[in-house]
């Protein structure tokens, strides 16, 4: 097996064989769910007001990956989505743009050419999202063709399939070679955690992902209850904290699926802060997998201003 | 930087008032001892004024509890008695956020803390026994235990509302009355609750409470008409009070300090051991007699715990115990800080490795940053000695039997933490432990349904469960 | 043919499983009940003490270790070498005590029922005195009782065996430890039953007799750092506060004297408890 990069020697060797990964997956310090929900629990207490509520707003804003994944997408709705991406609210040019824009990867042009010289990049799902079901030639194709398009972010499924049945080596393959796949384009690696089911294997799923040389671990596809929660975020979050000191290199990390309210955007981003650390408050180490969220964020980003609630009519349904 | 804004409940949620009256026989009056300024350790300010108890004030609750405990109380059906607890827990519930920034304000603990444990926890104790009081024939101590007749109960001041809970409410179950002398520098809260007693028109004289200092305490204690002691303290002064009751026929039950091991083996869920350990010192400013003082790592994973340890520790917030956002909140007094700083120094004298959070502090207010001390040996004064205060000591084991031994190697035996993924170790590990309480995978946890207390130097007796009613009852 | 002379018994001490005389060298005459001269007995000393809680601590690893049922065969066979010595404990309570051979006789029978009783038991205590906790939250948590550990008890004065039995059996049926000061004026049915227990399975240092006078010996224990607890039973009245008091410096577990105490009724459970101590263990549950 190839390490994509350079590993200090103790992960290079993890990835010596399928059996040195293993070893290496399994060897991963165990996770206590009562102790992470707990923690994640006790950090949503966290009261964010003020001041430091606008800037969690902006900044989750600017985190967005503005999402449509239906089988109903046109392009219409793309190209809608894009000038909302620009200009989340209309009359507020102070508001921040979001990060990336994300659809299949056959409305990659429309997103690209909607979102031209706005720095905005589009993120495509692929390697037949969302099962990852197909074959490896199947799903390079498909990561190919929304880099083709224009995706500068490629968002993959891993085969859980695989993961569960302990064939590590396997999905281990399968992300190095969408990577190279990707060329420049960033690499997000989606875990499915809701079919993971326990936080051990979300910790092994991430460091896995991690080897293979994934710039962001992702929490779901949207198209499995559960998605993101936070107690999964916190194990992901540990993932690339303890990535970072190990290797001195920044990963990224995104929940998607179900976070819906500032509220919950902000519990995250005190995770983000509190567990991986200040440094990932950066849209290119912390992404939200949203489409309704951004317009919670952009309501309560006016009360905030205004002194006053907001309401739906207020912000643009797209 | 993402600062957090802060983020304070309101002080006028506490109803604070300026004078706080004694509470005997069913009235607040004024006690003829010297009056007390209770202060907010979180900035030094005065609180408000309290009345103190004198020795003839201590016969007078006394005296009322006695007769409450003749007229009404011992012979109320437990149905009955039952009922009137239940109340209890109830108005704790409704007044649970007053109480809560009022414990926060008198003892200096985070708003986090005190409104989601201390009062809680306070309101569960007496929902739990009140269900025990028509129960009693069932909890293993014969068809029909007695009572035992007036107790007299001396608490501290790290947990004022739910030491108060944890005395009053099996007293009452069993059927005692009850004279309780809270802290000296923590009395509002139970004041609090003694006007929730009244206004549950709980019988005169069932629950008496007199604030004062050690000396109101040593009087109620000797009190010759008192039939039970229950004690939550120092060891130092749990000795003295056992000696003098030598020879009397009051029973006596005891939670003194501790100096709890957490021991973490080399499979342990490191992160979460990580919040463990942090939890088990830092929790309530580290004024817990069964925290987690002693970490006792296996060294093979020593130097990464302890870098996740310091990252950690260095996320918590100290400052004003009413930001909802603090961690760690005031020390209770200037008195415990002189304690805790004195204990600290001798730590760096004996060559110990000291680490301090670089956390800002208030400048006003009694405040200690977060400490822990690795390159630690049995024999240093902060290995052994109760420090009760933010302060972890770490020392590395390579066996079990090491850490069996170490762990065990204190004259205290309050509590214990164990963190490893393997089943039959935890096992094994829980029975070896000298201690009242066995955590593991988890620290400080309490529930009213599950005894507490400690074994040798840590007391007697426990609170909590079946195996808490003993304490109030002749049997 | 004259009548044979019978071989007279040294009556010693019990310590560690062995019979050592006193340190001290010291020995002091038993009488019977009228003042005729019985057997001269060991008479203790604080440095026997010492080395008595020095081998019940010794002992109290394994011995609470040991399995609950393991605990009770040991105990149980005990009873059964005592029901061996019926005839034997007859005699030495009857002289002892004064008292008919027939009412010796029924005492030594309560006290073999006495000793069943407990050794029954070792396996149950944890079950009626231990509780699994309904916490609120995603927890396992269970109460299980713990022997206090080493028990030093100040055996009854007037009951030398019933009494004796009485006392020592609830202390170790848990799995503590003892050291056991005897009546002073009626010791010898307590060295019987250490020969007993000597040759009965039970583990050297579990029990620890000494005879002698406790007024002088009892404070030494009650005193002593590694010693958990201590019966009053036998205490002397002057001395009884000033035991307790000395007690608490160690924050000792002190049993007091029951003024309605009468060995000849059915027990209960107190005597089990009083040297108990609950340790509840949590742990998560999660997958």
């Amino acid at each position: 097996m190839a390490a994509p990069t350079t590993l200090p020697s103790a992960l290079a060797d993890a990835v010596r064989d399928e059996s040195s990964l293993r070893r290496f997956l399994h060897g991963l310090p165990g996770v206590d769910q009562v102790g992470v929900e707990q923690r994640a629990a006790g950090l949503g207490t966290r009261s964010i007001k003020k001041a430091s509520k606008l800037h969690a707003i902006d900044l989750a804003i600017s985190m967005v990956d503005l999402t449509t994944l239906e089988g109903a997408d046109t392009p219409g709705k793309v190209r809608s989505l894009a000038a909302k991406a620009r200009r989340p609210d209309p009359e507020r040019p102070d508001v921040p743009q979001v990060a990336a824009v994300c659809v299949y990867p056959d409305m990659v042009k429309t997103a690209v050419d909607g979102l031209q010289g706005s720095g905005i990049g589009v993120a495509s799902v692929a390697t037949a999202f969302p099962s990852g079901r197909s074959t490896i030639d199947v799903k390079l194709a498909d990561t190919r063709f929304a880099v083709e398009q224009g995706a500068a972010e490629v968002d993959m499924v891993i085969d859980r399939g695989a993961f569960l049945s302990g064939r590590y080596g396997l999905v281990f393959e399968e992300i190095v070679k969408v990577k190279e796949a990707c060329g420049d384009a960033h690499l997000k690696v989606i875990l499915e955690t809701g079919e993971l089911v326990t936080y051990d294997n979300v910790r092994r799923a991430s460091w896995l992902a991690l080897l293979a040389g994934g710039d962001f671990i992702k929490t779901s596809t949207g198209k499995v209850q559960p998605a993101a929660t936070l107690p999964v975020t916190h194990v992901m979050l540990q993932a690339v904290r303890d990535w970072k000191t190990q290797t001195g290199e920044l990963r990224g990390v995104k929940p998607a699926g179900g976070i819906r309210t500032t509220k919950d955007a902000i519990k995250y981003l005190v995770a983000v802060n509190e567990v991986a650390g200040p440094e990932w408050l950066d849209p290119h180490l912390f992404r939200f997998g949203a489409s309704t969220l951004l317009n919670d964020l952009l309501m309560q980003r006016r009360t905030q201003l205004d002194g006053h609630y907001s309401g739906p009519d207020y912000v643009t349904v797209d | 930087m993402w600062e957090y804004a802060p983020a304070p409940e309101s002080r006028a949620i506490a109803n604070l008032k300026p004078n706080y009256r004694m509470f005997v026989d069913g009235e607040f009056v004024e006690g003829s001892g010297e009056p007390l300024k209770s202060i907010n350790p979180g900035t030094e300010e005065v609180l408000a004024e309290v009345s103190t108890a004198s020795k003839s004030d201590v016969d007078t609750a006394v005296t009322a509890a006695r007769r409450a405990y003749d007229r009404v109380w011992s012979k109320m059906p437990g149905a009955e008695r039952a009922k009137y607890i239940y109340r209890i827990a109830r108005q704790i519930q409704e007044r649970g956020r007053e109480l809560a920034v009022l414990e926060s304000l008198d003892n200096g603990k985070p708003i986090r803390e005190s409104r989601d444990v201390d009062v809680p926890t306070a309101a569960a104790h007496f929902f739990y026994h009140a269900g025990w009081a028509d129960k009693l024939s069932y909890a293993g101590y014969g068809p029909d235990p007695r009572p035992l007749g007036v107790a007299g109960q001396v608490i501290p001041w790290n947990f004022p509302l739910l030491m108060a809970a944890w005395k009053i409410a099996p007293a009452l179950a069993c059927g005692n009355t009850v004279v309780l002398k809270p802290a000296e520098t923590t009395p509002l809260t139970a004041l609090v609750l003694a006007e929730i007693i009244q206004q549950c028109e709980l019988p005169p004289g069932v629950v008496n409470i007199l604030p004062g200092a050690g000396d109101v305490g040593a009087t109620l204690v000797e009190h010759p008409d008192v039939n039970k002691v229950a004690f939550t303290g120092s060891t130092e002064v749990g000795k003295i009070i056992q000696g003098n009751l030598a020879g009397t026929a009051k029973k006596l039950t005891l939670e003194l300090g501790g100096k709890a091991a957490n021991i973490v083996f080399d499979d342990a869920p490191l992160d979460q051991a990580v919040e463990g350990i942090v939890n088990g010192i830092f929790f309530n400013q580290g004024h817990v007699c069964c925290a987690g003082s002693r970490l006792l790592v296996q060294e093979s994973v020593a130097d990464e715990l302890l870098e996740k340890l310091h990252a950690r520790v260095s996320t918590l917030r100290v400052g004003d115990p009413l930001d909802k956002n603090t961690d760690v909140g005031a020390i209770n007094s200037r008195e415990q800080l002189t304690k805790i700083q004195e204990l600290t120094e001798s730590g760096e004298a004996e060559g110990a490795v000291r680490w301090t959070s670089s956390c800002p502090l208030p400048d006003k207010g009694f405040y200690f940053a977060p400490t822990v001390f690795s390159n630690v040996s049995q024999a240093m004064r902060i290995a052994r000695e109760e420090i009760f205060g933010p302060v972890l000591s770490v020392l590395t084991f390579r066996t079990p039997e090491e850490a069996v031994a170490k762990a065990n190697n204190t004259p205290y035996g309050l509590s214990a933490g164990v963190w490893t993924e393997k089943g039959s170790r935890i096992l094994w590990m829980a029975s070896k432990m000298r201690a009242g309480v066995v955590w593991s995978n988890t620290f400080n946890r309490f529930d009213p349904t599950a005894p507490f207390g400690g074994y040798q130097e840590s007391g007697f007796g426990r609170e909590g469960g079946r195996t808490g009613l003993e304490a109030y009852l002749d049997v | 043919m004259s009548d044979r002379i019978s071989v007279a018994k040294t009556y010693k001490l019990y310590i560690g499983g062995a019979f050592p005389r006193s340190e001290s060298g010291r020995s002091y005459p038993v009488t019977d009940t009228k003042g005729a001269f019985l057997a001269n007995a060991a008479h203790g000393s604080r440095k026997d003490a010492r080395d008595a809680v020095t081998a019940a601590r010794k002992a109290f690893g394994p011995w609470s270790g040991a399995t609950a049922y393991n605990r009770g065969q040991v105990l149980y066979r005990v009873a059964e070498v005592l029901e061996g010595r019926r005839e034997q404990f007859t005699t030495e309570v009857a002289v002892s005590e004064g008292v008919a051979v027939k009412k010796a006789q029924s005492l030594v029978d309560t006290a073999i029922d006495r000793w069943v009783w407990y050794a029954g038991w070792t396996d149950k205590i944890a079950a009626v005195l231990g509780s699994s906790n309904p916490v609120a939250g995603p927890y396992f948590s269970f109460s299980t009782p713990e022997p206090t550990g080493v028990v030093a008890v100040l055996a009854p004065q007037q009951s030398s065996l019933l009494g004796l039995v009485s006392v020592i059996a609830p202390v170790i049926a848990s799995g503590n430890t003892c050291v056991v000061i005897t009546s002073q004026d009626r010791p010898l049915p307590a060295i019987t039953l250490s020969e007993v227990m000597a040759t009965s399975d039970l583990p050297g240092g579990v029990v620890n007799i000494i005879t002698g006078h406790a007024a002088e010996i009892a404070p030494w224990l009650a005193s002593h750092a590694d010693v958990n607890a201590l019966d009053l039973t036998g205490a002397p009245e002057s001395l009884r506060a000033d035991l307790e008091r000395s007690a608490a410096g160690t924050v000792k577990r002190v049993l007091r004297i029951r003024p309605d105490e009468d060995f000849t009724r059915e027990p209960d459970l107190s005597r089990l408890r009083a040297y108990l101590e609950t340790k509840t263990v949590w742990h998560p549950m999660g997958v």
